[in-house]
């Protein structure tokens, strides 16, 4: 606080001695601080943008020579070579993201419509909100103990597709909460008023009226979510059981393309450009999901403004 | 007639019940990793485990002190380095980027938060640990405290530009005006008023993404090394603490929980209770100071 109370004192100084040297250098010095200052944020900005530049390009430069038609429908050899390609752990986290989102998709939605519909402000909707943001910081290793424990241990579904999708809804489920709420309150007041006015019921209302309106936002919810699937590993991890083989249903186990690319740079002895294939493949579906959520999100802006 | 409000009725308790379900799942977790971790818990004691300072499952010694330890330092160091990046570019994105430009920044910061962990790993173990390698410093593996920190830095990236962004923007326009009204320059605006004011967003950012670096798991096994130690300075220079392996809390549970079973299991577990207590403090804390705006929209 000093320094604003400082700032006007030094202009008043330069005001009142106009034209002298001394001060004019004083007016000088200030603009060039704040020269040095606009490179110092330029350049942050610029790291930021240059170690997403490199991340992505080393992994790129490297991988792309080993990526190739026969390594995308090419099954992984598992063991240690770490051989073969990786059409079944494409496979599986298709699977995997689809039997989550099942999970996860309408349980949060319900939780949006209920908090955005029905509750108001009260002391019971702090708290859920509260628990919300808590189970959103929750490390993901965590959310896999609590699947090993619970649903490999405990219910014996083992390491399966059933486990882990369970435990990485419950991983996701914030995600969705959130998204899904905020598209239900951006729609208009009005269109909920004109349509109970109607003499519809509140359900109708929702199920007729506001829902249709937010699909678009909740979409880019699940989309994002998907995003979170495919690149998650610590909770896959110890629950899903890695078998390169294809799950045939959802009581086996498998390994998804990020699980893949965790034993191929750990447990075997792949060659470099194989890791960084697979790597490609999961930067570039990342690259695609990203695409297609920020492309629906200002679609669904200028449609609704 | 009656049938439309009984249905009306039923789908609103069905909404009620979605509505407490990550409470519930909240609940759960806490629950099961504490029923999981009792047995390590009762027969190696709160105390012994949180303080024991090595951890040797073949003799019984659970101590958890050095993956405390090895947290913190990666932590700490992730901090240091994405800090002044991080609170820089989230300043240019608010107060000095032409619009075209931010439309490239942004992108690029969500894109950082997206690209999985495991990737982030990989590029650590294949460029990062190399480079480190040529250090020349005596036992230097290029694994260890500096290249997981590194790594660390960008991954928390993400969380502390967007959230001290928000928290810069959510200053009123007419702080700024006021300011350079005065006749004090956009620079010292900027430094005087508009981040002094948002202050406790920034330190909420921050503290975030502490938790977020505390949680990180598939990428630190890759880069630390996963020794249980506590670190120590590789030579006579203190600054080679930085290249001594470690391991984080996370990686402990990650490492060995799928050969571990008995009391090892128990004492797993145990590391996931302390992981969970640790963060749910750090993110209350983040959440009180950023009052009622969403706190975790990163």
């Amino acid at each position: 606080m000093e320094t604003t109370v400082n700032l006007p004192l030094s202009s008043r100084q330069r005001l009142s001695a106009a034209g002298q040297p001394m001060l004019a250098s004083g007016y000088g010095r200030r603009r060039f601080v704040q020269g040095a200052g606009f490179a110092l944020l330029w350049a942050a900005a610029g790291l930021t943008v240059g170690l997403l530049a490199i991340v992505i390009g080393y992994i790129f430069v490297r991988g792309l020579p080993g990526l190739s038609w026969r390594f995308l429908v090419t099954a992984p050899e598992g063991g240690l070579s770490g051989g073969g390609g990786i059409s079944t752990t494409i496979v599986t986290t298709a699977y995997l993201v689809l039997l989550t989102l099942a999970i996860a998709t309408p349980l949060g939605s319900g939780a949006a419509l209920y908090m955005s519909e029905y509750a108001g402000d009260s002391l019971g909707l702090q708290i859920v909100r509260f628990g919300i943001e808590m189970l959103a910081g929750v490390p993901s290793i965590v959310f896999g103990l609590f699947g090993y424990a619970l649903f490999v241990t405990r219910m014996h579904f083992g390491f399966s597709l059933l486990s882990a999708s369970l435990a990485t809804a419950a991983l996701v489920l914030p995600v969705v909460i959130r998204t899904a709420e905020e598209s239900l309150q951006a729609v208009p007041r009005d269109l909920r008023e004109a349509s109970l006015a109607l003499g519809t019921t509140k359900w109708q209302t929702i199920w007729g009226v506001v829902l249709p309106s937010a699909l678009p936002g909740m979409l880019t919810g699940v989309i994002l979510s998907a995003g979170r699937i495919v690149s998650e590993t610590a909770v896959l991890y110890v629950t899903l059981g890695g078998s390169s083989l294809l799950p045939r249903n959802i009581m086996d186990g498998g390994r998804t393309l990020a699980l893949h690319l965790f034993y191929l740079a750990t447990e075997t002895n792949a060659p470099v450009s194989k890791q960084m294939a697979t790597g490609v493949v999961l930067i570039a579906l990342i690259l695609l999901i990203n695409f297609s959520t920020n492309w629906l999100g200002r679609k669904w802006k200028a449609k609704t403004l | 007639m009656r049938r439309r409000y009984l249905w009306d009725r039923l789908v609103k308790y069905l909404l009620l019940a979605s509505a407490f379900s990550a409470l519930l799942v909240l609940l759960l977790i806490g629950l099961f990793t504490l029923q999981e971790a009792w047995p390590a818990l009762v027969r190696v004691g709160p105390l012994r485990l949180l303080t024991g300072t090595s951890w040797r499952p073949g003799q019984g010694q659970y101590g958890i002190l050095p993956m405390i330890a090895g947290s913190l330092w990666v932590t700490a160091v992730s901090v240091v380095i994405a800090l002044p990046i991080g609170l820089g570019t989230a300043v240019f994105l608010v107060e000095v980027a032409p619009g075209r430009l931010a439309g490239v920044v942004k992108p690029a910061v969500e894109l950082l938060a997206g690209i999985p962990s495991v990737v982030y790993g990989l590029f650590g173990m294949l460029m990062l640990v190399p480079l480190l390698r040529r250090l020349p410093v005596p036992r230097n593996s290029g694994f260890g405290i500096l290249a997981a920190g590194i790594v660390l830095a960008v991954m928390v990236l993400p969380t502390l530009i967007t959230i001290s962004a928000d928290a810069l923007r959510a200053v009123p326009q007419s702080y700024k005006e006021g300011s350079l009204a005065l006749g004090v320059t956009h620079w010292q605006t900027i430094w005087g008023v508009i981040v002094p004011a948002a202050r406790s967003g920034i330190v909420a950012a921050v503290i975030l993404a502490v938790g977020r670096a505390l949680g990180e798991t598939m990428a630190m096994i890759m880069v630390i090394g996963n020794s249980p130690i506590i670190p120590v300075p590789l030579s006579s220079n203190p600054l080679t603490i930085l290249l001594s392996q470690a391991r984080t809390l996370t990686g402990n549970i990650a490492v060995e929980i799928a050969y571990a079973s008995g009391l090892q299991e128990s004492a797993l577990f145990a590391t996931g209770v302390v992981l969970f207590l640790l963060i749910l403090l750090i993110n209350g804390t983040a959440r009180l100071l950023l009052g009622k705006r969403a706190s975790a929209s990163a």
